[in-house]
């Protein structure tokens, strides 16, 4: 059996990130409870997401200790994603735009040939 | 000759800083993933799978929502609950998150004093992470129910707005309650394995055949984080947005 690096690490630097997270969470949640609306809302959203998806990714899945071998093999394909985004939106986008034409008949201008 | 003498003898697993140490690793004979248990390469591996499983999902409720016509329901009054007297929005999710949150934090200690063979902390560390997944399938079932029974939203119908919300919602939170359910079930199998002290004997699993250890404490872990994971972006892009 090859030698594996175990992850041990103080048990201290699991408890702070656990309190960063329920900040994190707490922080959200007081997004909507106090209806923060337009940009500063999604924005707000999507750094508190970000956080919490990093530190659990990094510390608690330990991902800051591995070889980057393997880090490079878990966050790279994922990535790929982010095109995948890209076409749905602008495929969605279309679909509301030919939705809204169809469903609205004052947006139709039916001529009358004389 | 020394240096191929010195060749010879070097730890072939040795990381070499950098970039180079990354090409060292993937060019290297047999194995990529040096020093690392089986069981975690397979675990990210599946992950890696799972992670485009999930992100279909939220692609799919991406392109729907943007499409649809009909208004979409606010999430935040849809989870909202009456508490004491006052109606307290989307209270029930933000406790759920809290409670899988806490059931992360234990297992990532479980998982610590697995690596420190102790064998009671890191049952009851298991037992107190399955309880509380437990704790969050309940509270995902009362959720259902409401909205199934009170607000009569079906997979195919929302009387509250869009119909695309309700499929949505039922596959996604759907599929990772059967993630969250699935992981009750293994920590309470890797619980009972880690009590027997299958891992302090490293007694053969009966499925692979090899020495169980306290690296399988971890692999339990990284899935369990997982499914925390994945409800950090159900929780931002389905009941924050």
């Amino acid at each position: 059996m090859a030698q594996t690096e175990a992850q041990q690490h103080p048990l201290g630097v699991y408890f702070k990130i656990w309190a960063l997270l329920f900040i994190l969470s707490a922080a959200s949640y007081m997004v909507d409870y106090f209806q923060f609306e337009g940009w500063i809302r999604w924005f707000l959203i999507v750094i508190f997401m970000l956080l919490k998806a990093g530190l659990i990714v990094a510390v608690f899945m330990h991902m800051i200790w591995e070889r980057f071998a393997l880090v490079y093999a878990v966050i790279v394909p994922p990535l790929l994603l982010i095109v995948f985004v890209g076409i749905g939106a602008l495929e969605a986008d279309h679909t509301f735009f030919t939705r809204d034409i169809f469903f609205s008949p004052n947006n139709f201008v039916i001529e009358e040939h004389h | 000759m020394t240096q191929a003498t010195q060749a010879n003898t070097a730890d072939p697993a040795e990381l070499l800083p950098g970039t180079p140490g990354v090409v060292a690793d993937w060019a290297s004979d047999q194995r990529a993933f040096k020093r690392v248990p089986w069981g975690k390469a397979m675990i990210w591996i599946f992950l890696i799978s799972d992670t485009f499983i999930f992100s279909c999902f939220l692609i799919a409720y991406m392109t729907v929502r943007v499409s649809t016509t009909d208004p979409w329901p606010n999430s935040s009054e849809v989870f909202a609950l009456t508490l004491f007297g006052n109606k307290i929005p989307l209270i029930l999710i933000a406790i759920m998150t809290f409670v899988l949150i806490s059931s992360s934090g234990t297992m990532a200690l479980a998982v610590n004093f697995g690596y420190r063979k102790n064998r009671k902390v890191t049952f009851i560390l298991l037992l107190i992470t399955a309880l509380l997944g437990a704790a969050f399938v309940g509270m995902q079932a009362f959720e259902w129910t409401k909205l199934i029974v009170e607000e009569g939203v079906r997979p195919w119908a929302n009387p509250l707005g869009a119909p695309q919300f309700g499929a949505v919602f039922f596959m996604i939170t759907g599929f990772h309650g059967t993630h969250v359910s699935i992981g009750v079930i293994f920590l309470i199998i890797v619980a009972v394995k880690v009590l027997r002290g299958n891992m302090d004997e490293e007694r053969l699993g009966f499925m692979t055949g090899k020495p169980q250890r306290y690296e399988m404490v971890e692999t339990m872990g990284l899935y369990w984080h997982f499914v925390d994971l994945v409800w950090v972006f159900i929780f931002a892009f389905f009941y924050l947005w």
